[in-house]
């Protein structure tokens, strides 16, 4: 598996494939969100959701072989798409790997001039829950 | 005769941009209208030339402030046809106006019991002054429910109306549908058992002639800065003897006749509702705001805007997917939609990369979206200074978008 920093990369330079063109800047992260794992209907309850994000979005992690395993979905298409971008860099990796990250991603794609400051906003509350959950699996393995 | 649009636009520097690379196009007119350089140019006048506090000042500076400010209460009088200026209250805006009349009206005359009639369409800002109030006396909320093209049930209104009722609060044109309310009917049928009236103005006042004698309502809200004006100011219009008979909203300065520690006297109306140094350089900015309505006629912007709210129609409803709320008779210019499996927020977004400015979302009216099971809409509308060409821009734009789920 890539490290969290080559992953970052690719997503780096496929943004950059897409120039300033913003039209197909968001077509392709709405694409994007068609990757997403199907998300189990049992879970897409009001405690799964995301506070701080104007479109809902239910997210859950277990831990599977010591990493953490997520799955997420949303009610609009540019929200997953936007999620499926931090799953690709921090699905499947230990929460060590996950608490530490650093997207630097977000920044080199420019993605608060695509997706304003309202979504800016609830995009950095899906980072701080993946990683609120893998610290509380973290905790879990070393307890 | 038709309108110089391309004089209108010439007026008004921030439509001469880009945006992401695509000129803008501005259709979120509900939310707030951009101001005509006479606006800006009233602002800084004021600043350079005359910023002084009014009405005690005694110097020339002062005496100029105030009569340009009483001059815009003057030009507010003869927009909305008031009896007088006393009768023209300077406000923040509609939020404030209504809540002026929810902590003074309501305060003297609800008591438990009593019942406050609002409809469907409202704004929250018509919705919880009065669940506030209602809370806080033991009065009851009454909503006049709407059909499904977004209009009230005029008969089920009838039914809600009782010598119990003491206040119709209702919106004089939908924000979120652009729905126009029979105003004048509601006013009628509610003095017909002894109740006030107050009518919010925040979207009517730009697109209809306000003429409150004929109306005959009692209070009358609207915002400048919808209006082509200064944000943070609104107009709150009562009848005299309505604003006689209720109590001060704030105290402070102005609105006193004498003070002692004993006893206050309140200064007579307008000024007993002005507490505190007011929004000079906006009130006297929103003069020039009006000026310039005037001077194109409403009745002339009025044809334009059902002109372009025709077009908008014909080359929207073509497309495959576009799913029209609000389908009201009489309306405002404003197009409230959604794209068949797509998300308002998403399609809102999809346009503002084409250079489109419009609202997505409840657009304050949380209650109205769960009478059409909707959590929001996209919401374009249109102004004096928009144009066919850019709704064909529109157009163009949500087909491509609605392409993406409608195939």
């Amino acid at each position: 598996m890539s490290r969290i920093q080559e992953v970052q990369d690719e997503i780096v330079s496929e943004f950059e494939i897409l120039g300033d063109d913003k039209e197909s800047t968001i077509y392709y992260i709405m694409e994007l969100g068609g990757s997403l794992e199907d998300f189990p209907d049992s879970e897409r309850i009001e405690e799964n959701t995301i506070k701080g994000c104007q479109s809902k979005v239910w997210l859950i992690a277990e831990e599977k072989d010591g990493k953490v395993h997520f799955q997420a979905d949303s009610n609009t298409d540019i929200t997953k798409g936007l999620i499926s971008l931090l799953l690709r860099v921090l699905n499947y990796r230990s929460p060590e790997e996950i608490i530490n990250a650093r997207l630097d991603f977000v920044e080199r794609i420019g993605m608060g001039s695509i997706i304003g400051s309202q979504r800016s906003n609830g995009f950095a509350s899906m980072i701080k829950q993946i990683k609120l959950y893998a610290l509380a699996i973290q905790t879990k393995q070393n307890a | 005769m038709g309108i110089d649009i391309e004089k209108i636009r010439s007026l008004f520097p921030v439509l001469h941009q880009e945006v992401h690379g695509k000129p803008l196009v501005y259709f979120d007119n509900a939310a707030t209208t951009q101001k005509p350089q006479t606006v800006l140019d009233a602002l800084t006048n004021y600043y350079q030339k005359d910023n002084s506090n009014i009405h005690r000042g005694a110097h020339a500076l002062a005496d100029r402030a105030t009569r340009y400010f009483e001059g815009t209460r003057e030009v507010v009088q003869h927009f909305i046809n008031a009896r007088e200026t006393a009768e023209v209250i300077f406000t923040k805006g509609t939020t404030e106006g209504i809540n002026l009349v929810a902590s003074t009206f309501g305060r003297k005359f609800i008591e438990k019991g009593d019942e406050i009639i609002i409809s469907t369409l409202e704004h929250h800002s018509n919705i919880v002054p009065w669940q506030m109030l209602c809370e806080e006396k033991g009065a009851i909320l009454k909503v006049i429910p709407i059909n499904d093209a977004g209009e009230i049930i005029f008969g089920e209104f009838e039914k809600l109306l009782s010598a119990k009722t003491q206040l119709v609060s209702i919106v004089h044109a939908s924000n979120a549908l652009g729905t126009i309310n029979p105003v004048k009917q509601v006013i009628d049928a509610a003095h017909g058992v002894g109740a006030k009236v107050l009518l919010d103005g925040a979207q009517s006042s730009s697109h209809l002639p306000i003429d409150v004698q004929e109306l005959d309502c009692d209070f009358f809200a609207f915002s400048a800065h919808k209006l082509y004006g200064p944000t943070g100011l609104g107009v709150l219009y009562g009848k005299r003897e309505v604003f006689e008979s209720i109590p001060p909203y704030q105290g402070g300065g102005e609105m006193i006749k004498e003070v002692t520690f004993e006893k206050t006297t309140y200064n007579d109306i307008p000024f007993k509702f002005e507490a505190g140094t007011p929004n000079i350089g906006d009130v006297i900015a929103f003069k020039a705001a009006i000026d310039f309505i005037n001077e194109i006629g409403k009745e002339a912007i009025k044809a334009h805007e059902d002109e372009l709210l025709a077009y908008a129609n014909e080359q929207l409803t073509r497309i495959n997917g576009f799913i029209p709320v609000g389908t009201a008779k009489q309306k405002v210019s404003v197009v409230s939609f959604n794209i068949k499996g797509m998300h308002p927020y998403d399609v809102g977004m999809m346009l503002d990369a084409n250079g489109i400015a419009v609202r997505t979302g409840h657009h304050c009216t949380q209650p109205l979206m769960k009478r059409f099971g909707l959590e929001g809409t996209v919401r374009a509308s249109f102004s004096v200074y928009n144009t066919k060409s850019e709704i064909d821009k529109l157009a163009e734009s949500v087909s491509r978008i609605a392409r993406i789920k409608n195939k």
